[in-house]
């Protein structure tokens, strides 16, 4: 099935993709069909800057336990370091 | 012996880029096949599905031209992502809320216009659509005098979407009663998206309403059984899917 629904976020940071670094403004999350995982759905992240085009994406395609793995992998790996020290108003 | 002595024109066909004229006077980006030689053809514009404008829909388009038709897939995110590799254009597409109506339906208008200006045309014009662009078949043969469309297991022609939904979708069951042209549907037993109960409720209302239709559903088979490129592909489903098609385009599109 094409499930059609994407959510997405405003984001802040960067990511490289085929040109280099850039800075990542948006992130699409979305169950579909992927380009390349070999299965028939993804979970598909993309992370965009549309402002520089179409080329301005960093592209993942997990599987739904994958994805899940991930989830509690950026939680666990922010309770163990100090609340705020990667926030955007952090000191530096 | 064929063109320039080199090729026999039973079979051979031409392909490439072209630029068509879409909506709102666009310049487009597009994929046209066509047989070559001298004899009179029908055209059909391929739709291509969510994932974009890639190499298995050329392959479809080039396929088609084989067939004895000329072929032209528009590419729908050329206005969002010219140029761009068709996995990055259909994120961005995706990302920006999808493709309107609207949009789609004015530049199938400029596909079609451009088959029917080819030489070797005889005038006749279909469309096939694929997924998303399944829906967005059935929606341009209800809004444009197209002689055949083919729908392959397009989702929300009936059915709401879910709430929430972030793409502007919407069902096209009451647009029914203007489908200009006789339609195949071609479907999965098991997808949901179209449901069979879905595809049974479509075959009502166009029986009811006296819209000539042949609808086909393959056991075995779900949601995208003709991407020979991805693990939904059902051989054997497509293959006489494809028979379905051939005969269908040939029909309804032959002078």
């Amino acid at each position: 099935m094409c499930t059609y629904v994407t959510v997405t976020r405003p984001v802040e940071g960067s990511g490289k993709g085929a040109n280099g670094w850039f800075p990542v403004t948006d992130a699409s999350v979305y169950v579909d069909h992927p380009t390349h995982a070999p299965y028939a759905h993804t979970v598909n992240i993309d992370f965009l800057n549309p402002a520089a085009g179409p080329g301005a994406r960093v592209a993942v395609e997990l599987t739904e336990e994958s994805a899940l793995a991930l989830v509690e992998a950026i939680q666990a790996a922010l309770a163990a370091a100090p609340a705020g020290i990667a926030s955007r108003d952090q000191r530096v | 012996m064929g063109q320039d002595g080199e090729y026999d024109v039973r079979d051979a066909i031409q392909a490439g880029t072209v630029w068509i004229t879409g909506a709102a006077g666009d310049e487009i980006e597009a994929y046209l096949a066509h047989p070559l030689g001298s004899k009179q053809h029908g055209g059909v514009v391929v739709i291509h599905h969510m994932p974009g404008y890639d190499e298995p829909t050329k392959e479809i388009t080039r396929r088609l031209a084989t067939y004895g038709f000329a072929a032209i897939c528009p590419n729908l995110y050329s206005r969002e992502a010219p140029g761009a590799s068709p996995d990055d254009a259909a994120a961005t597409v995706r990302a920006a809320g999808g493709v309107p109506d609207e949009r789609l339906v004015e530049d199938v208008a400029g596909a079609a216009a451009y088959l029917r200006g080819l030489p070797g045309s005889n005038g006749k014009v279909g469309v096939i659509g694929y997924c998303s662009g399944g829906r967005q078949a059935f929606l341009a043969a209800c809004r444009l005098p197209l002689d055949a469309a083919v729908d392959c297991y397009g989702a929300f022609v009936v059915g709401e979407p879910p709430a929430g939904f972030p793409l502007r979708v919407r069902p096209l069951l009451d647009e029914a009663p203007s489908l200009r042209c006789p339609l195949l549907g071609m479907f999965g037993a098991d997808d949901q998206y179209p449901s069979p109960e879905q595809v049974a409720e479509l075959d009502r209302e166009l029986t009811r309403l006296g819209k000539p239709h042949e609808f086909h559903t393959y056991e075995g088979a779900g949601h995208a059984f003709f991407a020979v490129d991805r693990p939904s592909y059902r051989p054997q489903a497509a293959t006489d899917g494809w028979r379905r098609i051939r005969e269908f385009f040939d029909r309804h599109l032959s002078a």
